[in-house]
Order: structure tokens, then sequence, then C-alpha cells
């Protein structure tokens, strides 16, 4: 019996003394919008990070509303958003400092591929009507994230009221890839970034259930922005390492490097830092 | 349905090729379900103790709060822990957010309950004459709880089976505390969601099985430990 307690005593201490993975080097703690995280981006440039600089990037993906709320908490150094008008606001309040932008895709409504209520190739605003006239089901976020706001303009702008309670509307309140699926599933309009989009496409190789119905109107335009997390705010936050990694995305080579992250041949997104 | 095949043959195969992102959510679970348990138990037996074997008053209302707090939803302890060791939070200071052991913090929570309630049932039924013998032969009060907690140990054991079982199979508090981030707080669970949102449900059901392997060699050892000590 003594050998069993003192074997299982082993390993349970080895489990609880062992250090974790990672002790090398500085690490910056970002939070990030889904669309970055679902595409595999921020994959692709996390190792080029750590080898150019020899900061460890960790990234936790949520929606923007939630990023940027965690930020306004001091629990994440920097922060990969796209909603410009509240990341404005959120500078504006002092939470956020040295914000740039780093590089946009764009917005598309995409639906069944049977386009129930017809709304192929129209502009937004008439787009938005005849899904609400036609009562043909949308999938929304419903999450506070970027996208989320986005398409809750979008109803604005239309001049109709975001229908809320509309029994066609379901609010998700989940990650983008997976509204894509659960749209896919309910044969149901939506609103999704272009980069999530082609993921979506990519994973149903290249032959997605839902399709583009409408695209290219400047009010689609979708651009993402670093922001370092205020350090009067936060005193503890690792300033100096988001501005390294701030200066670092907005760098000529890491902007060529945004642009050439392809799947299925087609461009995610396209940089344009100033 | 193809999935569960394509998952089980996935299963096999990360296992047996290394997959690194694997074996390092592999490695966070075990750590952070081995942090919570330990923990768990080290807490939670002498309060069970205290509450089934001890008479104060109060004891019952106690016991109802501990039996419902068995229902404490995941995602609220989470979201506990997350305003206690947000660095706004009263434990801030100790950065503990988006670490192995502010996931442990959760988890003990969520197990004390099981430990506590199931531990108090157990020497609720211990013969009264266990007590009087112990104390004839001139037993203090600490060697009173260790032998009477010794003669209760199978139903501790499984108490302790089953919160290991919450404790490794629970993805909200790892998923709001944690925040999945990869190479350091993706546990099986939380790398379980990720895939499943991205649509990867072979991928998802390959964890799930990794999962059950894990509790399975878990189990297998707690058992031969219970018999070698019959």
């Amino acid at each position: 019996m003594n050998r069993y307690c003192i074997g299982i005593m082993l390993i349970v201490s080895i489990l609880l003394l062992s250090p974790s993975q990672t002790l090398a080097g500085e690490s910056l703690m970002m939070a990030t919008t889904t669309s970055t995280d679902n595409t595999g981006l921020l994959d692709e440039l996390a190792p080029l990070f750590e080898e150019d600089t020899g900061i460890e990037l960790k990234w936790t993906a949520v929606g923007t509303g939630k990023a940027l709320e965690l930020g306004r908490n001091c629990d994440v150094d920097v922060l990969l958003v796209h909603a410009p008008a509240a990341e404005k606001l959120y500078v504006k309040k002092g939470y956020g400092v040295d914000r740039q932008e780093v590089m946009y895709n764009d917005f598309v409504i995409i639906g069944p591929a049977s386009d129930p209520a017809g709304i192929k190739g129209m502009q937004v605003p008439d787009a938005l009507r005849a899904v609400f006239e036609n009562k043909a089901i949308f999938a929304s976020r419903g999450d506070d994230s970027g996208t989320n706001k986005k398409e809750r303009s979008l109803w604005d702008n239309a001049g109709l009221d975001v229908p809320e309670k509309k029994s066609w509307y379901l609010q998700t309140g989940q990650g983008m890839l997976s509204t894509l699926r659960i749209a896919a599933e309910r044969d149901a309009y939506t609103l999704t970034d272009r980069g999530t989009y082609i993921k979506y496409a990519h994973s149903h190789q290249g032959n997605p259930p839902l399709s583009i119905l409408v695209q290219g109107d400047k009010s689609l335009f979708n651009q993402y922005s670093v922001i370092a997390v205020s350090p009067e705010n936060c005193p503890d936050v690792k300033y100096d390492l988001a501005t390294s990694f701030i200066q670092w995305i907005v760098s000529p080579d890491v902007q060529k490097a945004i642009g050439e992250f392809r799947l299925l041949g087609q461009q995610l997104f396209t940089p344009n830092a100033q | 349905m193809e999935y569960l095949w394509q998952g089980l043959f996935q299963a096999l195969e990360l296992l047996v090729s290394g997959d690194g992102q694997t074996f390092s959510a592999i490695w966070v679970t075990l750590r952070v379900s081995t942090m919570s348990i330990t923990g768990t138990l080290l807490i939670g037996i002498p309060l069970g103790f205290v509450l089934g074997y001890q008479s104060f008053p109060g004891k019952k209302g106690l016991r109802l709060i501990v039996d419902t707090l068995l229902s404490f939803p995941t995602v609220v302890i989470g979201l506990l822990v997350y305003a206690m060791v947000s660095r706004q939070g009263p434990l801030g200071d100790f950065g503990l957010l988006f670490t192995v052991p502010g996931i442990a913090i959760g988890q003990i929570i969520l197990g004390l309950p099981i430990i506590i309630a199931l531990t108090a049932s157990a020497l609720e039924h211990i013969d009264e004459r266990l007590r009087h013998t112990l104390l004839t032969l001139g037993a203090d009060k600490r060697q009173v709880m260790l032998s009477t907690v010794w003669e209760a140990r199978y139903p501790i054991l499984a108490a302790a089976v089953t919160a290991y079982g919450r404790i490794v199979s629970e993805v909200g508090i790892s998923m709001m505390v944690g925040g999945n981030i990869k190479w350091h707080t993706r546990t099986i669970t939380t790398a379980i969601a990720l895939e499943t949102n991205k649509g990867q449900f072979g991928m998802g059901i390959a964890l799930g099985l990794v999962l059950l392997a894990i509790a399975f060699a878990v189990n297998l050892l707690l058992h031969v430990l219970g018999q070698k000590t019959g």
C-alpha cells in the first residue's frame, strides 16, 4: 500500500511543482477579436513577432466589446480590434493610447444560394429592408462584437430598428464561425467579415453552403486597429512591450506578411498602416 | 456519424504523432486538475469532517447551503473568480488572470461542495461506537479525526473521483479565467470548445477521447489504490 501511495504522491508533486512551459523572455498579453484568431492570422504572426523581438505574444480571442472591457480592467496590455467608433471613444475616455490602423478587409452579407428575400446584388439598405419585409431568417452575432456593432449600425442606416425581438432574427451570442454554421443550418442571412468567410469556405473545400450576396458597399469597410492599454489608467500594464508590438505590426515587413496571408488563394486582410 | 470514426482516427494520430498542441493541452489539463483536486481535498475533507461529525448550531442550514452549491454553474464561478482576480479586483495584484493557478482557484470552488457534502454524508454513517472506542483507548481529538476519516476512506475516495470528474470536464471556468491561451491555459475542454466553434468536429471528438483516456488512467490508479488499502 505504501508503495502506491508514495507513487501517487510523487506524480502529484511532479505535476504541482513543475514550472509552466515557458519561462523564457517576456510576454505580451493581447485581447483580440475572434476573426484574427479564427482565420489563423495570429498563429502566423506570433512566431514572427517572437523571432524579431524575443517577446512572446499571448492572446485571448473574444469579441471587440469584451476585448475593450479587458483593457479597461487592465487585464491585457494591447488590443487588436475592429470597431473604429467605439475605439475612438475608448481612447478619448483615457483607457487606451497610441491607436494605429493596421489592416482592413470588408464585411459581406451572405445567405443561402436560394436567396429567399432576393437580395443578391442590392445595395445594403435595400437588402436589409428586403430581409425585413420578407421576414427572412437573419443570424446576428448578438454579442457586442465589432461585427455586431457594424450590423446594428447597418439596420440603423437602412432606417429600420434593430429587429431585436422578431421571430426571424436569431441572436447567436457566439463567435463568427459558429454564427456562420448556425446560419447555414437555418438557411439564414448573416453579416460576416470577408476573412472569416474565406476561412469558412476553406473548411468546406471551397464550396460553402452560404454564398456572398451583397458586397462592395462603402459602409461595409472593416478597419482593424491596435491600441495600447493606457499606462495612466493601468500602471502595471506592459506599455513598453505593447509599444514594441505596435511598432512591429505597422512596420513594412510585417505589413507585407499580413498582405501575403492567404487561404484558397485569396487575401484575407489588406495592410493599411500609415 | 462519420465524425465519430474520423475523430477516433484523429485521436490516435494526435497521440502517436506527438502533436505539440495536443500534448500542451493535455499537460495543462493534468497540471490544473491535479492542482485543483489536491486543493479541494486538503480544504474539503476537514470541512466535511466538521460538517458531518461535529454538532454545532446551524449545522442543518449549513448542510443545505453546501448541498445547494453542488449546483453552482461553472460560468458563474468563472465570473466570480474573474471579478476577484482581474487587475481591478481585490486579488488583482497577484496577476492570476489567464494563468493555471487562476483556473485552479475556480475549480477548487467547484470541487469543494462535492467533497464537503459527500465526506459529511460518509461520516454521518460511521458507527457511533467507533468514537467511544477511540476515546476509551485514549485517543486525542486529532487522532479521533484521523481514524474516523480513515474508516470512511472508500466513500471519500468515491467523492474524490466524482470531484475529479467534474473538475477535469468543466469548460466555463477554464474559458473565462484561463482565456484559452495557446501553449499556456488551453486545456483539453477549452480546445474542444474552440475546435467545435471552428467546425473541426473530428478534432473535437478526438480531444474528447483523449480526455476520457486521462480520466480512465486516473480512475485506474485510484482503483488500484483502493484495492491495496483494503
